[in-house]
Parts: C-alpha cells; sequence; structure tokens
C-alpha cells in the first residue's frame, strides 16, 4: 500500500505535535482563524483523538480581523474543547494604534510585541504555527523547530540542523521554540486537505458580493464602520473572496466566482499570482519577511 | 530518432484544460499521488540552483509576482546576463544572496501528475558536510551533479560518499552543461566510466546517469532530441518511478517507537506513534521493548474510526489487549522478530558543532522516541571526505567524520541503521548549550556489551565499609588554579586521619604523574583527565575510603559525570570560590604570571573556560572565611551526620 502525499504530510504533522506534547513543558498552538490555522488545528485533534489536543490555542488579536473570523474562532475552540486565550497588546489598545494611521507600526505592535507579551505572560516554551516553507523564500530554510532567544530572536546562523525525524527540543530557560508542522505542505496540499477532511473555513474564502473600494491595485472588504474612505471613495459591490485572511484594512481581495472548493482550487491553480500577494506587509522590501523574522514576527 | 520533445511537459505537469473542464475529476487524480524526497549536491558551479529553478519553473511554481521579482533581481544581481537567473528563485537569505553562496539547507516544492516531491537544496561549499548530511538524512534519492566540462571533482566524490553513508538506495549521476560540450556522446562515456570505477571503489552498488542541461532543459522533463545517443529516462520521469522508502519498509518485521501514552479516562489506554516498518493489524501480536512482555493489538483507533490495517509512515495510536507497562521510549514490536537491545555500539558520527568532540564526556542522545546519557570513545579512524582516506584521530571536529564506539547509560532499543533509519539514526546533544553537536548511525552493538556481566564479589562495598566503621564519600573539590583547594583539601585530611577515619587525598601531584602522565591540557585532555579520576575515585569509595580529590575540573559535565558514577549522597562537591582576580594576586605557583605571558596555553580562566557550579553541596568563599575554619565545616558536613554512632 502506498501512502499518497497527503497521508505522508498529515503523518509527519501528526507526529511533530506529539513529540512537542511528550517534551515540552508548556506548548501552545498559536491560532490565526485562517485556512493554515483550521488545517493544523484539525491535525492536532487527529494526534491526539480521544484525548483533546493537551495545550491551549491563542490567538493574537488586533482587534481588526474580520467579523466572520472572530464567529469562527469561538466555535472552532468550543468544537475541539480546547481553551481560547486571546492577548490583545494593552499598550497598542491604549494607543488606539491602527492599521490606516500607523502602517508598519500597527502590525509591529499588535502581531509581533503581541506575540512576546503572551508568550512571556503564560510562560509558553514551545509555540505551534501555521507557517509553510512554500510562502516565501527566506521561510523555505526555516526549520521546523526553530529557537528564538530569551528576547524572542532568530537567529539565521545559529539553528539546530534538523535529521531524520528527531527533533531536539532542549532549551535554557526563557528560550522557547516555534513549532511548524505545516513546514512541507503546499497552498495546494492545504486546499486539497481542506477539501478531502471537509474542514470548515471562514466564509470569506468563498466568494460572495461584497462592499469594497480599490486602493493602490488592491481591493479592500469594507467590514466595520471603522474604515476610513479616502476622498473619492464610494463603497461599490463586487463579487470577490479572499487567498488569506487578516487584518481586513491590510488584506486585498480577488475577485471571483468561486463558491466551493473545487472552484477555489481551480481559481488556484489557474492563477498567475502568488497567494502573500494579497498582503501589504510583504511590499515593504525585498527580504522583509526576513527581517520580521529575526525581530520576532511570526 | 527514437526520441524527441514530443512530450509536451503540460502532460508530465498539469493539464489546465482539465483543471478547467472537470476539476472534480483532476482532484480525484490529485488525491491519490505519492510523495518523494530528494536532494540535489554539486559544486558551486555546477548549476545546482539553476536545475532547481528550471525543475520548479517548469511545474509552474513560480507565480507572475515571483517572476516579475526575478526578472528584476536577475538584471541587478544575476550571473545569466540579460536572461532569467534560476538559481536566484532558490536563494534565500539576504546575506547569501550578496554573497552569491546558498549556506543552508533550503526545502523546495514541486508537483508532476504522479507525485509531489521535496528538494533539499544542500550547498556544495568545502565546509559544509554538516547541511549535506541533513538534507540527505530525510531524502529518498539523491541527484549528483557534475559539470560535463570538469568532470569528477573532489566535491564528487565527497557527495556521493556522504549520499551513500546516509544510506541512499538511489544515486542519479546528472551530468549536466551537456549544452556547452556540444552534447558530445564521448564526454559523457567518459565521465561515466570515471564514475562508475569510483562508485564500486567505495561500494556503491548501483547508479542511473543521465546527460542533462538545466539552463537549456534537455532531459529535465522530457527526453532531449540533443542527445539521441542516450537511451534512459529523462531525470523527471525517472524521479516519478523510484520507490519510496517508506513503501519498501513495509515489507519488514513491525516496529513502533512510542512517542505519546494517550489517556483521556480511566477506561482508554492508547499508544500513540509512527510506525517506523511492518504493517499492524487487530488482533495482531506483538511484543513490548524493552520488558519483552507480549499482548496482541486490540484496535488501531484514529478520529476517522478504528482502521483495519496501518503501514510504516503511518502516524496511529495502537490499544493493547492486555494492562502492560509500557510509556514513551518503549518500541511496540512484532512479537518473534523483535528489534536488539544493547548498550555499547559501534558507529559512525558526524559532527556538526564548533566545539570538537570531547570523548569520555556524557552527551544527551536521542535515538527514536528514547532519551539517554551517552559517552563517545575517541574514534577509531576519522575519514577524509575527500578520498575516503581513514586517518588516525584522538576526536572529530566540525565536519569531522569518524567510526567511534558509544556507551549509553542505559541499554537501548535498535536496529542497524542500514536496516532502519528510525532505529539506527542517533543525534547527541550538548548537555551545557543544549546544540544538537552530532548525527550518527548505529552499525552493530558490541558483542560485550551482552556478554560482559559484574563478576559477583562476596566482600562487597557495603562489607568493606562497615569494616572501616564509615561510609565512603567522594569529597570533590573544584575551582581555580590558585583558589586554595589543594590547601583545604590537605587540612580536611589531616582531621579525618585524627578522627581515625580512612580516607586518600587525589591530586594532581599524585595522579598527572603516573595514571595520567600521558594527558596534557588540551580540553579533550582536560575530559579524559576528570572521567580516570572519577574512576579511581569510585573503585576507592567502593573500598570503602573517603576520597577527597583537589583539581580544577573546569568542566560541569563532567563533575555530573563522576556524581552519576556513584550513588546517592556520597558525592559531595565542594566550590571553593575564589575570585579570579584574587588568585591571580596570590599567584602561589607563579602559574598565572606564566600564561600571562603566553608561555602557558589553555590556562583556565585565562584562555580556558571555568563553568562554575549550580549546585555545590557546599561553597567556600575564601575571601571570607580562612582554610581552617573551611576544614573544620567541611569535616564536620562529611562526618557530622554519623560521627557519633560509631
Amino acid at each position: 500500500m502506498s501512502l499518497t502525499h497527503l497521508q505522508r504530510l498529515e503523518s509527519e504533522a501528526i507526529h511533530i505535535m506529539r513529540e512537542v506534547a511528550a517534551e515540552a513543558e508548556k506548548p501552545v498552538m498559536l491560532y490565526s482563524v485562517g485556512k493554515d490555522s483550521a488545517v493544523m488545528l484539525h491535525l492536532a485533534k487527529k494526534a491526539f483523538f480521544p484525548s483533546p489536543p493537551p495545550f491551549p490555542l491563542l490567538h493574537v488579536d488586533t482587534t481588526w480581523k474580520f467579523r466572520e473570523m472572530y464567529s469562527l474562532r469561538e466555535k472552532s475552540a468550543k468544537d475541539a474543547g480546547m481553551e481560547l486565550l486571546v492577548h490583545q497588546n494593552p499598550e497598542a489598545k491604549e494607543r488606539g494604534i491602527n492599521p490606516f494611521d500607523h502602517g508598519g507600526l500597527h502590525t509591529d505592535m499588535w502581531k509581533t510585541q503581541g506575540l512576546k507579551q503572551a508568550i512571556d505572560e503564560h510562560g509558553f516554551d514551545a509555540a505551534f504555527g501555521g507557517a509553510r516553507r512554500d510562502e516565501e523564500k527566506s521561510r523555505a530554510k526555516e526549520r521546523i523547530f526553530s529557537f528564538r532567544s530569551a528576547n524572542h530572536r532568530w537567529d539565521p546562523k545559529n539553528q539546530r540542523p534538523e535529521l531524520w525525524k528527531l527533533y531536539n527540543t532542549r532549551k535554557s530557560k526563557g528560550e522557547s521554540i516555534r513549532v511548524f508542522p505545516l513546514s512541507n505542505w503546499t497552498e495546494l496540499d492545504i486546499w486539497q486537505y481542506i477539501h478531502l477532511e471537509n474542514i470548515e473555513i471562514v466564509p470569506l474564502y468563498f466568494s460572495a458580493r461584497r462592499p469594497t473600494v480599490e486602493r493602490d491595485g488592491m481591493l479592500l472588504m469594507i467590514d466595520d464602520e471603522r474604515f476610513r474612505f479616502e476622498e473619492g471613495e464610494k463603497p461599490v459591490e463586487r463579487s470577490i473572496r479572499f487567498r488569506t485572511l487578516g487584518c481586513y484594512p491590510l488584506t486585498g481581495a480577488v475577485e471571483s466566482e468561486a463558491t466551493t472548493l473545487p472552484q477555489i482550487i481551480q481559481e488556484m491553480l489557474l492563477t498567475t499570482t502568488s497567494e502573500r500577494q494579497g498582503r501589504a506587509i510583504d511590499h515593504d522590501q525585498a527580504a522583509s519577511m526576513e527581517k520580521k523574522k529575526q525581530e520576532g514576527y511570526f | 530518432m527514437a526520441h524527441s520533445e514530443d512530450i509536451d511537459p503540460e502532460t508530465i505537469y498539469r493539464t489546465d484544460a482539465l483543471i478547467a473542464e472537470d476539476i472534480d475529476a483532476y482532484l480525484e487524480t490529485h488525491q491519490h499521488k505519492t510523495m518523494l524526497r530528494f536532494i540535489t549536491c554539486g559544486s558551486v558551479d555546477d548549476g545546482k540552483s539553476t536545475l532547481i529553478g528550471r525543475l520548479l519553473y517548469d511545474s509552474k511554481m513560480i507565480f507572475e509576482d515571483q517572476l516579475a521579482t526575478l526578472e528584476a533581481d536577475s538584471k541587478k544581481v544575476g550571473t545569466q546576463g540579460q536572461e532569467i537567473d534560476f538559481a536566484l528563485l532558490v536563494d534565500g537569505l539576504a546575506a547569501e544572496r550578496e554573497q552569491g553562496i546558498t549556506i543552508d539547507v533550503a526545502y523546495r516544492f514541486f508537483a508532476t501528475e504522479k507525485r509531489k516531491f521535496i528538494v533539499a537544496d544542500t550547498p556544495g561549499h568545502e565546509q559544509y558536510t554538516r547541511n549535506m548530511v541533513t538534507g540527505a538524512s530525510t531524502a529518498d534519492l539523491a541527484v549528483i551533479l557534475i559539470d560535463a566540462r570538469q568532470g569528477i571533482l573532489t566535491q564528487t566524490r565527497r557527495h556521493s560518499y556522504l549520499a551513500h553513508l546516509i544510506g541512499i538506495k538511489h544515486l542519479v549521476v546528472a551530468v549536466n552543461k551537456m549544452d556547452l560540450v556540444g552534447y558530445d556522446q564521448v564526454v559523457y562515456d567518459k565521465i561515466i566510466a570515471d564514475y562508475t570505477a569510483f562508485a564500486e571503489e567505495i561500494g556503491i552498488a548501483a547508479f542511473t546517469p543521465i546527460p542533462i542541461s538545466g539552463l537549456a532543459g534537455d532531459n529535465i522533463t522530457s527526453k532531449s532530441e540533443k542527445t539521441p545517443w542516450y537511451d534512459g529516462p529523462a531525470l523527471v520521469e525517472h524521479l516519478e518511478n523510484v520507490e519510496v522508502m517508506v513503501t519498501a519498509n513495509q515489507a519488514r518485521p513491525l516496529r513502533m517507537g512510542v512517542q505519546w501514552v494517550n489517556r483521556p479516562n480511566l477506561d482508554f489506554r492508547g499508544f500513540s506513534g509512527q510506525i517506523a516498518s511492518g504493517t499492524v493489524k487487530p488482533g495482531d501480536p506483538v511484543r513490548i521493548l524493552p520488558s519483552g512482555k507480549t499482548t496482541t493489538v486490540k484496535r488501531i483507533v484514529t478520529l476517522d474510526g478504528n482502521l483495519d490495517e496501518a503501514v510504516a509512515g503511518q502516524s496511529v495510536t495502537l490499544t493493547l489487549a492486555d494492562e502492560i507497562d509500557c510509556s514513551r521510549g518503549d518500541v511496540i514490536s512484532a512479537v518473534d522478530a523483535p528489534p536488539q537491545v544493547a548498550d555499547q555500539f559501534e558507529t559512525t558520527i558526524v559532527w556538526m558543532d564548533e566545539s570538537e568532540l570531547l570523548p569520555g564526556r556524557s552527551y544527551w542522545m536521542k535515538i527514536g522516541t528514547q532519551f539517554v546519557s551517552a559517552t563517545v570513545q575517541p574514534p577509531k579512524y576519522q575519514v577524509n571526505v575527500n578520498n575516503m582516506e581513514q586517518l588516525a584521530a584522538k576526536t572529530l571536529e566540525l565536519n569531522g567524520i569518524g567510526v567511534a564506539e558509544i556507551a549509553t547509560d542505559r541499554p537501548i532499543i535498535f536496529e542497524p541503521y542500514a536496516d532502519n533509519r528510525d532505529l539506527g539514526g542517533f543525534i547527541l546533544i550538548d548537555k551545557i548549550s543544549n546544540a544538537t553537536v552530532a548525527a550518527g548511525m548505529l552499525h552493530f552493538c558490541l558483542r560485550r556489551s551482552q556478554n560482559v556481566h559484574w563478576q559477583d564479589v562476596d566482600v562487597d562495598r557495603a562489607a568493606h565499609a562497615l569494616q572501616k566503621r564509615q561510609e565512603p564519600r567522594v569529597v570533590w573539590f573544584t575551582g581555580l588554579s590558585g583558589s586554595g583547594k589543594s590547601t583545604i583539601a590537605n587540612m580536611v585530611e589531616k582531621r579525618l586521619h585524627a578522627l581515625g577515619k580512612h580516607s586518600f587525598l587525589l591530586d594532581g601531584d599524585n595522579v598527572r604523574h603516573g595514571l595520567n602522565k600521558d594527558l596534557g591540557f588540551t580540553d579533550v585532555d582536560r575530559v579524559e583527565n576528570i572521567r580516570r579520576i572519577g574512576e579511581v575515585a569510585k573503585l576507592m569509595a567502593d573500598a570503602g575510603l573517603i576520597v577527597l580529590t583537589a583539581f580544577i575540573s573546569p568542566f560541569r559535565a563532567e563533575r555530573q559525570l563522576v556524581r552519576s558514577m556513584l550513588p546517592d549522597d556520597e558525592f559531595i562537591e565542594i566550590f571553593v570560590d575564589t575570585p579570579l582576580s584574587v588568585a591571580e594576586e596570590r599567584d602561589v605557583k607563579g602559574l598565572y604570571k606564566k600564561a600571562r605571558a603566553g608561555e602557558l596555553k589553555n590556562f583556565t580562566g585565562i584562555d580556558s573556560d571555568y563553568e562554575i557550579p549550580q549546585n555545590p553541596e557546599m561553597r567556600i568563599d575564601t575571601t571570607k572565611m580562612s582554610p581552617e575554619e573551611a576544614a573544620e565545616i567541611i569535616v564536620d558536613k562529611i562526618v557530622g551526620s554519623w560521627s557519633y554512632t560509631i
């Protein structure tokens, strides 16, 4: 019997999660409510069944996610029988940091600093993340177990070699590990798996008529009354969907008629732009992701 | 012409027409794809990145926006003039991109109609054996690239040796840049003849040679009309048809290392793990190691319901018919063909850390789901990876490969690496830095580890101690040179003697001149020095003596090693805490002066580290008390608890 590529990817991810559960003192699963998080959560349920996954979910919230994301977040945690922790950086909250006025600072304060705060506050020593190596060039070299210093920095020159299936989880006090069980999955693998396993995802991934404006070549959706229109902008109903989900004022939609998973996959296979193009934060500079990672961005 | 470019790459990768017309049919075929992991190895200029870039490009794994970036980058830093430089697609981190070299292992993905591929891209650079071994450890196949203009180079030999060492069964020898030698069969045949001779020499049983051009795309996805004399498969065709390791492992006996015990409530106890080899069905009799107990498999439990069968490569949870002790690190195996259990092995070790191997030091060893302490003997020999010569060696440095014996502190369950990577491959971890310092492969266990039994003696250690009316101790003084260890230890012994205790003081004078006179002051020798002293101290403690030792013993790991040789409470670590400045000022033997002048190398505190004890039984601050006071409280500590019972 030959295992299919999805069976092998599933088995690998489960093996990784069990290693962490067995060896880490206080693991947590970072949950962003996106499709990769949905797959990761589903795999966690499989890895530990009939026990619930032996760690909580952590959502590092920016207060600017799509409303549909917040409602699925609560439901998913409940279905999995897992505790849901939500962290919002109190300083960003107090200073009213938002994507309209603060640009890069918005991501830095809410996400990067917020994540560090949450990890320190709870004393987590291992955090699962849904990042994949195919997303971006600098991630192709990321380890599955990625070590962060006590001040959360990632040193690309000083990562441990990963041999066979042997993950070295030893660390000094204060150090933590980011663990990426989906490292070897591609965007197509994720979609196929969601389809095969019937995993619930945020409806925004499916096309529907939604209010939008076009700005700097990006289609933005007006998700709530906080959206700020620029001069001359008027909401236009368009048939759109999202390939990736983040803060709604920073996430570009694509025009689409795909309302089923096969149609989404079809569109993805015939499309000619990469997934991260919909994210404003990547366009800053050539090696932007690498820089962000060194600073502690997931 | 037998072959031409009549195969449209479109049919190998994916059919846009089918995707557009019948996505469900497309998805159905793609759900049945298998997966192959391979590694590409070549020297800096062999065109490795270009080949991988080509594979990604042809399989349409590159999107328009990435292509736009690529085109811009090609003009800015590319090496192909105004042409697209495929290599830039795969060279990742900013620093490397500027240097124009790949310095780590990167993993890339592409897929054809039949398979998904994961490519480990590793550097061909001299100092990066470590990266190639890492990338090869998960690979089913290796592509060895040879520049047709250069022929077989030192690097070619090295990469082939490493691929062979890691046990890769499928080797592809891709003679690249055939376009630059006019697709000349004579050139190709000569290289393959040379390679065949070399392969036989190092024991490579079979390989698949293919003439290619990564840049021009010849024999990559389809047979090229430029090489009509070549009648083998195109590279991608070959990659699609090779048998993967995980499938081959199904034919072997069952082994599953237990990762995690699943115990949601009192009614359920399952054992979770990934099946390393074989297959398992409910009702199968199994043996649990190391206990050797037998039972049968009750159920194979998954979220999607119980399975009728599970095979190598799958992660499952098994329940057993009987309540049997089984925990993480145990192995569930076929009842009539269990793996071996032993504690001494011959291994090949690849050293991966900046700090060299210290023979005798205790390292953590992870093998499968087992985690133990292990010590490495001085290597029998080191292998020169450039010409496979065996050289004498006392240690292994970064990227060094050698054959050495390893002893573990308790028996482990293993299989020879050649039979099973999951139960034969291991890593060594430094106990202080937590770094992964080595990868290794177990070959076989040493007979003596199975057959040597302790001679039972009638006069045992308890009898020795009773006769002396005392409890044995090893009182271990550690501290900088000139801290006062010997002075205090000497006073302690005088007092013990006066009290009628049987003791012995081991110090530099009586050890360095005899037992350890062959040792110098390098880190390796310091470790061996302490190991021997530890063994001697242990024997003396067995004889019932109170042993005092006064050595700098700068490394935590060795002090810990000695502690672990003795029963609890028998090891008393005394940190003679004298600041460097004070010890240097005292400089009783004038050694600091010499060290500062550069006349003494590897002097602790000057150019060699002293690792401060973290939890010593006692700390003596010599700036706050005299040697006499110190001796008094130490003697009190040693004899205090039982001196009145005599």
